[in-house]
């Protein structure tokens, strides 16, 4: 038996026709007899769970699994409340929901659970439980779509579908509910006379049966921003379902597809279809996005001063509660470096590493210490140290987390490690290595290496020393075979005379989407 | 038959947070207050409406999202729960609540007439949007009036903000001839905030006070020189601008609630009456009404 964690996928509408008025037109009761042929599929699986991902529960406060262990309701569509009521009474897995969340959490996401009597179950969910799960056979579990989440958010939330299923040792059944096209007709139509909106719409709609049908649904995924844009109504970020499924069911091109039925749903389009992960291959990949296994993006910008948090050091999603100080500890930033400043302004020469990591680090926590560390420092600019203790280059990047520019121990001075960053504007030379949803883009190396080794002259500078000065170099590279001849031409216009010994090592990141990061040791004037 | 009038329109929010931090009888969870200046405000709205004649409440909410037509509530009473599918945990609403059945067909059947794709919701197990249930709350917590609920059009997303400002304008005028045709004395309800970008993370203790805050400053200069509109009576302005406003920031006057208001008043030119401005998780919130009866119009705020 394979050890995949997903037995097969369903990709299904969620609109309420199949449910409610399948005898009304002819498209509408293939689309429920594909539903009624995969509840009998599911039956026959071996599957704990199903898992439900419906595009129409869209979530904001990050994403919600619903955990309420028997969520009943009589739901009514607020379009086609004319089709009739929607009664139902599911069963939850609330151990797996629970899971799920834990997960989804532990990849950086914003994840919360909902039980609570009368939360309002969303159409498609309720018309795929009802027909594709009638007699709770099977738990259930059912996720929220972001409404702001783009494609790294919702991948990532596959991923942890897989953990979770992974840690409990179940066999799921996936279930994406989601027109195709969702352009539907704007006046009421007869039920006979129901059709795909335009020629493109079906058009579009074919290309992707095509992929379904290939089992491609890894490059379908790849396509998603394309179909968005192409045949989906703009009102959200992003057409996710593909994403979803696509992560949750490991990524790949080998399944067998099988599109089940396919029909207009008021001008929209629907489609049920199956993907069961096979042995062969259809090939390739044809695409090749970058994947991403932990998501880093702006989920945090209730905390204070998180929105400017894109610097090295800066936090990339929420406190977790045990890393959050008490609300009580919580203090305006700026009285915060008034107060350090008052304390440790005059003797911060000699004090500064602990003035900064103790008093800044326990009064205000996380990023906002970080920031009020580094404009303590900016304020004891240029305090050169007589002796050993840290130092702080007022003309230098801000150091964004608890720690000095440099330090100096003895006769030696060591620097700490230098990204490409503009003191300026806090911008990336040579541009970032990628944008915010963590898509690759073209940079240059040589320009962010430059701005490197001239972030370290300005911190030597501020010791009184320069680069003829240095002894040892590390250097980080994220991306060794793209970068290194373009940083070792660099490396050798300032270095070649200089002769310090070097080490280059090639690392998976750095904090903030840059290429090249470098750390010395120098001999103190 | 005596010829019915708008005898108020109020633009009234409704995040669940005001609901939630008042701890009416109604709700669920407890909380420990905040969002006073809104709430505050809204109180005094409320006291003004309860000097005010009326016979019913008609409101458009974008919480009842239709892309067929325009749809308007026909059943009768609603008794149920309201639970925010956003945030559960501060809206858990028992509510109980009238419908002028009458007004709202007749509100159907010209808006009808007058080319405007329209549906009367007759499915008693329907649950009635919370942007409803909030704004209504907020503005006559005695629920002794009844209540029309019109559907937000969202057909808009097909094709511009423009179109938007057009159809609920169109439909705005043709609430007005029902209106008129009733004989009813009506407040009008635009349920929604202006700038509507708002923070995807909650804090640890929603009511947190030092935790709230506008979004970002381009939000609330918007929302501010809108604000500058509705006080100096230059609505048309508005919703001239209005396309505008809402792509700028993401404002929820996307729904059409205030374009159909102002067009249902005929797009006032005296000043309206302010009650108060403040940020719910990072949008803009502002309680106004405009009353067009200048003898009891006031200078609020």
């Amino acid at each position: 038996m394979s050890d995949d964690p997903v037995l097969f996928g369903l990709y299904v509408p969620p609109h309420p026709h199949p449910l409610l008025a399948p005898d009304q037109n002819k498209g509408w009761g293939e689309l429920r007899a594909a539903y009624d042929e995969c509840r009998r599929r599911i039956e026959e699986s071996e599957a704990d769970i199903i898992i439900v991902y419906s595009t129409t529960w869209p979530s904001i406060v990050g994403h919600q699994f619903q955990v309420q262990p028997e969520p009943e309701w009589v739901h009514v569509d607020d379009d086609f409340h004319f089709l009739g009521s929607m009664p139902y009474k599911f069963k939850m897995d609330v151990e797996f929901g629970n899971a799920y969340r834990d997960a989804a959490e532990s990849r950086g996401l914003h994840a919360r659970t909902v039980a609570y009597h009368g939360f309002p179950i969303d159409t498609g969910s309720v018309v795929a439980l009802s027909l594709l799960n009638p007699d709770n056979r099977i738990p259930a579990c059912i996720v929220s779509s972001n409404m702001y989440s783009n494609r790294s958010e919702t991948i990532v939330l596959g991923k942890a579908a897989r953990d979770a299923l992974k840690a409990q040792g179940k066999k799921a059944v996936i279930v994406a509910v989601s027109s195709l096209s969702n352009r539907m007709f704007t006046k009421h139509v007869d039920p006979v006379d129901d059709r795909i909106h335009s020629a493109k719409d079906e058009d579009w709609n074919q290309k992707i049966l095509e992929f379904f049908e290939d089992g491609r649904l890894e490059d379908l995924s790849q396509l998603s921003r394309d179909i968005h844009g192409q045949i989906r109504v703009q009102k959200v970020v992003a057409y996710k379902p593909a994403w979803w499924m696509a992560a949750t069911m490991g990524q790949h091109n080998n399944y067998d597809g099988e599109v089940m039925a396919y029909a207009a749903l008021h001008g929209s389009g629907g489609a049920v279809i199956q993907l069961t992960p096979s042995e062969g291959s259809f090939g390739d990949k044809e695409f090749d996005e970058d994947d991403v296994e932990t998501y880093r993006g702006d989920r945090n910008v209730l905390d204070a001063n998180a929105g400017d948090m894109q610097a090295p050091g800066g936090v990339d999603g929420p406190l977790d509660e045990a890393e959050r100080p008490a609300d009580d500890e919580w203090r305006n930033p700026v009285e915060v470096i008034d107060d350090l400043y008052d304390e440790y302004g005059s003797s911060v020469i000699s004090h500064a590493t602990g003035a900064l990591g103790a008093a800044a680090g326990a009064a205000i926590a996380g990023p906002v210490g970080g920031v009020a560390a580094s404009i303590v420092a900016k304020k004891t600019v240029g305090k050169m140290m007589s002796k050993d203790g840290a130092i702080i280059a007022e003309d230098a990047p801000s150091a964004v987390g608890a720690y000095p520019h440099a330090r100096r121990m003895g006769n030696m001075l060591f620097i700490s490690g230098v990204g490409p960053r503009s003191p300026v504007d806090n911008t990336i030379p040579g541009g970032p290595i990628e944008d915010e949803d963590g898509n690759p883009l073209d940079y240059d190396i040589e320009a962010q290496t430059e701005a490197c080794i001239e972030n370290i002259r300005i911190i030597l500078q501020a010791c009184e020393a320069d680069l003829s000065n240095i002894v040892d170099v590390t250097t980080f590279l994220v991306d060794m075979k793209r970068d290194f001849s373009g940083y070792n031409k660099v490396y050798a216009k300032h270095f070649e005379e200089i002769q310090a010994t070097r080490t280059t090592l090639a690392i998976q990141a750095l904090p903030t989407p840059i290429a090249v990061e470098m750390k010395v040791i120098a001999k103190a004037p | 038959m005596t010829k019915g009038e708008i005898v108020l329109g109020c633009l009234a929010p409704h995040p669940p947070h005001l609901v939630y931090a008042e701890n009416p009888d109604e709700n669920e969870p407890i909380s420990e207050g905040g969002w006073e200046a809104l709430r505050w405000g809204y109180a005094r709205l409320a006291r003004k409406l309860k000097t005010i004649d009326y016979d019913a409440l008609v409101i458009l909410t974008p919480h009842w999202q239709t892309y067929i037509g325009t749809h308007f509530l026909g059943v009768d009473a609603f008794k149920s729960l309201s639970v925010d599918p956003i945030f559960p945990n501060l809206f858990r609403y028992h509510y109980d609540l009238k419908v002028d059945v009458e007004l709202s067909e007749k509100m159907c059947e010209i808006a009808g007439e007058s080319g405007i794709i329209t549906k009367m919701m007759r499915n008693p197990d329907f649950r009635v949007d919370y942007g409803t249930i909030t704004s209504c709350h907020l503005l006559n917590p005695e629920w002794d009036k009844p209540v029309v609920t019109v559907s937000s059009n969202r057909n808009r997303h097909y094709y511009s903000v423009e179109v938007m400002n057009e159809q609920a304008q169109a439909l705005g005028r043709a609430c007005r001839k029902a209106i008129e045709e009733s004989g009813k004395r009506v407040v009008l309800i635009a349920s929604h905030s202006l700038s509507h970008r708002h923070f995807t993370t909650e804090a640890p203790l929603p009511e947190d006070m030092s935790r709230e805050h506008i979004y970002n400053h381009s939000q609330y200069v918007w929302d501010m020189k809108v604000i500058d509109l509705m006080r100096n009576g230059k609505m048309q302005e508005f919703i001239d601008l209005m396309p505008e406003f809402t792509e700028q920031t993401m404002a929820e006057t996307e729904g059409g609630g205030l374009t159909w208001m102002m067009a249902a008043m005929g797009m006032p030119e005296y000043p309206a009456e302010i009650y108060g401005y403040q940020s719910v998780i990072g949008t803009g919130n502002v309680v106004a009404c405009w009353d067009p009866n200048d003898v009891t119009r006031e200078m609020v705020l």
